[in-house]
C-alpha cells in the first residue's frame, strides 16, 4: 500500500511506510548514505503531511520489517498492549504530537500509555517535532530504576565514570576512577571499556573495580563493557559481575552484526539476577545503541537510522535496564555529519527512549573527523538537561584516551548541576557527603592531599 | 551603589585556579587528571591544551601517507617483492570520509591487479593488509615494526601471502583483498580513528577466511598499537595466539574468546 501528498498540484508518492519515515526524516548523512533520504525540502515536506495524517494503527497493520524475517519485530509485536494503546488508538501521527504537547499527556498517563506505544510509532511522532517539543515532552516522562542506588528521580541527572586506559592498565584505571569520584560523578556506573576482550584483562578489571566499591562502601555499580559472552563466563566462573553490558540495535541482523541475540541477553539477565548483587533493586543490564549501527552493518532493511534506533529501545526496555544510552556522536560524520544533526538526533533518542519508558542517557559525543566541536557538545548537554535526561557519561578532561573520541568532561556534570540545580542519585550523593566531597547542597568542597580516596592506589 | 561610587575590587584573596592534590597520579595514565578547575570549570591553560589537541587531530585525519617511504621500509622487512600497492573505490579523502561503502570494496582497477598476481594455486595461510584508516601517522610509524614482529613470530609452515598497502581504506576493504589472494586468514593493521592525545593509534582485525560480507562479529581486534598502548612485540604474540586459535577453530569473532593472557596458554 502506498501513501501520498499533494502539494501545490503535484502529487508526491510513497511505496511503503518505511519509505515515508524514512523521507519524512530530518535531513542527515547516515539516511543520504543509505540512499532513503527525501531527494528535496519540498519532497521532505510532502512526506512530513503525509505521515501526520497517518492513523497510529497503521503501525501496528504494516510491520516494516516482517516478523518472520526479524526478531526484534516479533519482540515488538508481541509485547504490544492493546488496552494501554486505547487511550491514543483513534490518533493520527499528527494528532499524536499534539496530544503529546497537551494537558492531558501528564506523568501518569504517559507512563500508562508506555506498553501501547511501539518504537515506530514514536519515531514517526518525532519527526514532526521541532527540538523543543522533543525537549517539553521528554522532560514530563519518569522512569526510575534500581540497582545499588536510584537512578532517574526528578531533579537528579546521573554520570557514567568512565575511566579508560590505552593498555586496561588497573592502576590507571584507577587514577581516573579517582579523578571521577572526587568530582562527584559514577553514580550511574563506573563502567570501563577494555582494549582488549581477553578473559584475563575481564578477570583483572572486574576485580579491581569491584574492590574499590567495596572498600570504600560506594553506593553504585561496575560494569566492564565486553561482549555479553565474556560476561556470561565470567559470571559462571564467579567473578564479581554487577551490570551486563551489551551494545544493540533495532534489527535481527544488527545484533547479529554485533554477534549477540535476543536469547543470549535473556540468558546474560537471568545469570546477572541469580547473584543478586544489587541492594536496592533488580535492573542488571546496561545498554548502548547509536544511529547508524543497522545501515553500518547493512542490516537496516531500507529503514531510516533514527526508526532502527527506536526499534532498538524496543529491544532494551524488554530488559528492564538499569541504564541505556545512545552514543549519539560515536560513529563517525558518515552518519550524523555535524553538530546540528548530532544534537538533533540527541534529542529525538532521547525522547524516543524516555516515553518508551527507558532510563535513557546519553554519550554526547564527537569524534576528530566529524564536523563538530566542544561547543556543541555544550549545546546538547544543556539541552538534554532540560530535556530532564537521566545520565550523561563523564571522561577525564572529556578526552577517553583510548576509544579515541570526546565525551564530556567531569567539570560538565558540575556546570549542569550549577545552572540547573540537578543532584545525583541521592544515596550516591549522600556518600559523597560522609566522604566530605560535596557539602549539603551538592557542591563540591575543597580537599587536600590527606583526603582518604587518595589512598585508593594502596 | 554604581559603578562610579564602588569602589575597586581588591585582588583576589583566593588563587583563581583550584588545583586537584591527586596530580601525582598522572604519571600512571595519559588520562587528563586533576586538571583543577576555575570554578566549576576548566582553567583557561587546559580549555587551550584542549583545543590545541582537537586541531592537531583534525590534520591528522586528513595527512597524506608516504607510500614510496612505507613501500620501501616493508620490503626491507620482508626480504622479499616491494608490496602491492591498491586503492579503495573511495577517489579522495572527502568521499573517503562520507561514503564508507566505497572505502570497503577495491577499485576496478586495483581489483583487477589483484586478479592478475600470480598466486600459489593452493593461497596462502595468512595475508597482511596496512590500511591508512583514519591515521596514516599510525601507519607510517607502527606498521613497519608491527610487521618486522609478526615475521618474527612466523611459524615455519605458515605460508605468507603477499603484504598489500591499501589507500583510503576500511577494515571491511580486507575481506575482498584477502579473497582474491585465496588467504585462509586475512590481518588488516589500521589507522584508528585520531584521538586529542593520541593520534598515532594502530589496530589490526583479524578475519578467517575472508570474504565480502563478513561482519564485525566475524573478526577479532587488537587494538591501541602505540607508545602508551600495546607494543608490536606484544601485539605479535597474541596475533600469533588468534590465529593458532583461528586455525585450530576454523573461526574468528565472538566465537573465538582471547585466552592469550592466561597462565600456561601461551609459549
Amino acid at each position: 500500500m502506498g501513501y501520498q501528498h499533494t502539494l501545490d498540484s503535484r502529487v508526491w508518492h510513497f511505496d511503503d511506510l518505511k519509505t515515508l519515515l524514512a523521507k519524512a526524516s530530518p535531513y542527515r548523512s547516515g539516511d543520504v548514505l543509505a540512499g532513503v533520504a527525501a531527494e528535496s525540502p519540498v519532497e521532505r515536506t510532502a512526506a512530513r503531511m503525509a505521515l501526520a495524517e497517518l492513523p497510529l494503527v497503521r503501525f501496528l497493520e504494516e510491520p516494516m520489517i516482517p516478523g518472520e524475517d526479524d526478531e526484534v519485530t516479533r519482540l515488538i509485536l508481541e509485547s504490544h498492549d492493546a488496552r494501554a494503546f486505547a487511550a491514543v488508538a483513534h490518533l493520527t501521527v499528527g494528532d499524536f504530537r499534539d496530544w503529546l504537547l497537551g494537558e492531558a499527556a501528564d506523568e501518569a498517563t504517559l507512563t500508562a500509555i508506555r506498553p501501547g506505544l511501539t518504537p515506530e510509532m514514536v519515531a514517526a511522532v518525532s519527526k514532526l517535532m521541532r527540538n523543543q517539543d522533543l525537549i517539553s515532552v521528554a522532560r514530563r516522562c519518569r522512569v526510575v530504576t534500581r540497582f545499588r542506588n536510584t537512578i532517574g528521580l526528578p531533579g537528579t541527572l546521573a554520570m557514567r565514570l568512565q575511566p579508560n586506559h590505552p593498555a586496561d592498565d588497573p592502576r590507571g584505571i584507577l587514577a581516573g576512577v579517582l579523578d571521577g569520584l572526587m568530582y562527584g560523578c559514577g553514580d550511574a556506573v563506573i563502567g570501563v571499556n577494555p582494549v582488549s576482550d581477553d578473559m584475563t584483562t575481564l578477570a583483572v578489571l572486574l576485580e579491581s573495580l569491584d574492590a574499590v566499591i567495596q572498600r570504600f562502601e560506594i553506593p553504585t555499580q561496575a560494569c566492564v563493557l565486553a561482549h555479553v559472552t565474556s560476561q556470561i563466563e565470567a559470571i559462571n566462573a564467579g567473578l564479581p559481575v554487577d551490570l551486563v553490558f551489551q551494545s544493540i540495535g533495532g534489527t535481527e541482523a544488527t545484533n547479529r552484526s554485533f554477534g549477540i541475540t535476543l536469547a543470549m541477553l535473556r540468558e546474560a539477565r537471568e545469570a546477572a539476577l541469580a547473584t543478586s548483587r544489587g541492594t536496592l533493586g533488580s535492573n542488571v543490564m546496561y545498554f548502548e545503541t547509536g544511529q547508524g549501527s543497522s545501515l553500518s552493518a547493512n542490516a537496516h532493511h531500507g529503514l531510516d537510522q533514527q526508526t532502527c534506533e527506536a526499534r532498538a529501545y524496543g529491544v532494551a526496555r524488554a530488559f528492564e535496564p538499569l541504564i541505556c544510552n545512545t552514543v549519539v556522536g560515536f560513529i563517525g560524520p558518515e552518519y550524523l555529519h555535524d553538530g546540528k544533526q548530532i544534537i538533533r538526533a540527541g534529542l529525538e533518542d532521547h525522547f524516543c527512549g524516555k516515553i518508551l519508558g527507558l532510563p535513557i542517557g546519553c554519550d554526547a559525543c564527537y569524534t576528530n573527523h566529524a564536523e563538530a566541536d566542544a561547543d556543541d557538545m555544550d549545546t546538547l548537554m544543556t539541552l538534554l538537561a532540560t530535556a530532564g535526561v537521566t545520565f550523561l557519561i563523564g571522561v577525564p578532561g572529556a578526552d577517553d584516551v583510548m576509544l579515541g573520541y570526546q565525551s564530556l568532561s567531569f567539570h560538565d556534570a558540575l556546570y549542569l548541576r550549577e545552572v540547573f540545580g540537578l543532584r545525583r542519585a541521592p544515596e550516591f550523593e549522600a556518600w559523597l557527603e560522609r566522604m566530605d566531597l560535596v557539602d549539603s547542597r551538592g557542591r563540591l568542597l575543597p580537599v587536600t592531599s590527606r583526603h582518604p580516596l587518595l589512598a585508593i592506589q594502596t | 551603589m554604581d559603578e562610579f561610587t564602588s569602589p575597586a575590587p581588591s585582588p583576589p584573596s583566593q588563587p583563581t585556579v583550584i588545583r586537584d592534590p591527586w596530580i601525582g597520579l598522572r604519571s600512571l595514565t595519559p588520562s587528563r587528571i586533576a586538571l583543577g578547575r576555575a570554578g566549576h570549570a576548566l582553567p583557561t591553560r587546559e580549555v587551550l591544551a584542549a583545543d590545541e589537541a582537537h586541531a592537531r587531530a583534525r590534520s591528522a585525519v586528513h595527512a597524506p601517507l608516504d607510500l614510496d617511504d612505507l613501500s620501501t621500509r616493508l620490503a626491507a622487512i620482508t626480504k622479499g617483492e616491494p608490496p602491492v600497492r591498491v586503492c579503495s573505490a573511495a577517489p579522495d579523502r572527502q568521499r573517503y570520509l562520507l561514503r564508507p561503502d566505497l572505502g570497503r570494496r577495491l577499485s576496478a582497477e586495483s581489483r583487477a591487479e589483484l586478479t592478475a598476481l600470480p598466486l600459489e594455486p593452493e593461497g596462502c595461510d595468512l595475508a597482511i593488509v596496512v590500511a591508512d584508516g583514519l591515521s596514516t601517522t599510525a601507519v607510517a610509524r607502527h606498521a613497519a615494526p608491527v610487521i618486522e614482529a609478526i615475521l618474527a613470530g612466523l611459524p615455519a609452515a605458515c605460508r605468507l601471502g603477499p603484504v598489500v598497502i591499501a589507500s583510503q581504506a576500511r577494515v571491511a576493504l580486507g575481506d575482498e583483498i584477502g579473497q582474491l589472494l585465496k588467504a585462509r586468514l586475512v590481518a588488516v593493521l589500521i589507522g584508528e580513528r585520531p584521538g586529542l592525545s593520541c593520534q598515532e593509534s594502530l589496530g589490526i582485525y583479524l578475519t578467517w577466511e575472508p570474504r565480502p560480507g563478513r561482519t564485525d562479529a566475524e573478526r577479532n581486534c587488537l587494538s591501541n598499537i602505540h607508545p602508551g598502548g600495546l607494543s608490536p612485540a606484544a601485539a605479535a604474540t597474541r596475533l600469533w595466539w588468534l590465529a593458532g586459535e583461528a586455525r585450530r577453530l576454523c573461526t574468528t569473532g565472538v566465537a573465538l574468546k582471547d585466552r592469550s593472557g592466561e597462565p600456561g596458554r601461551l609459549g
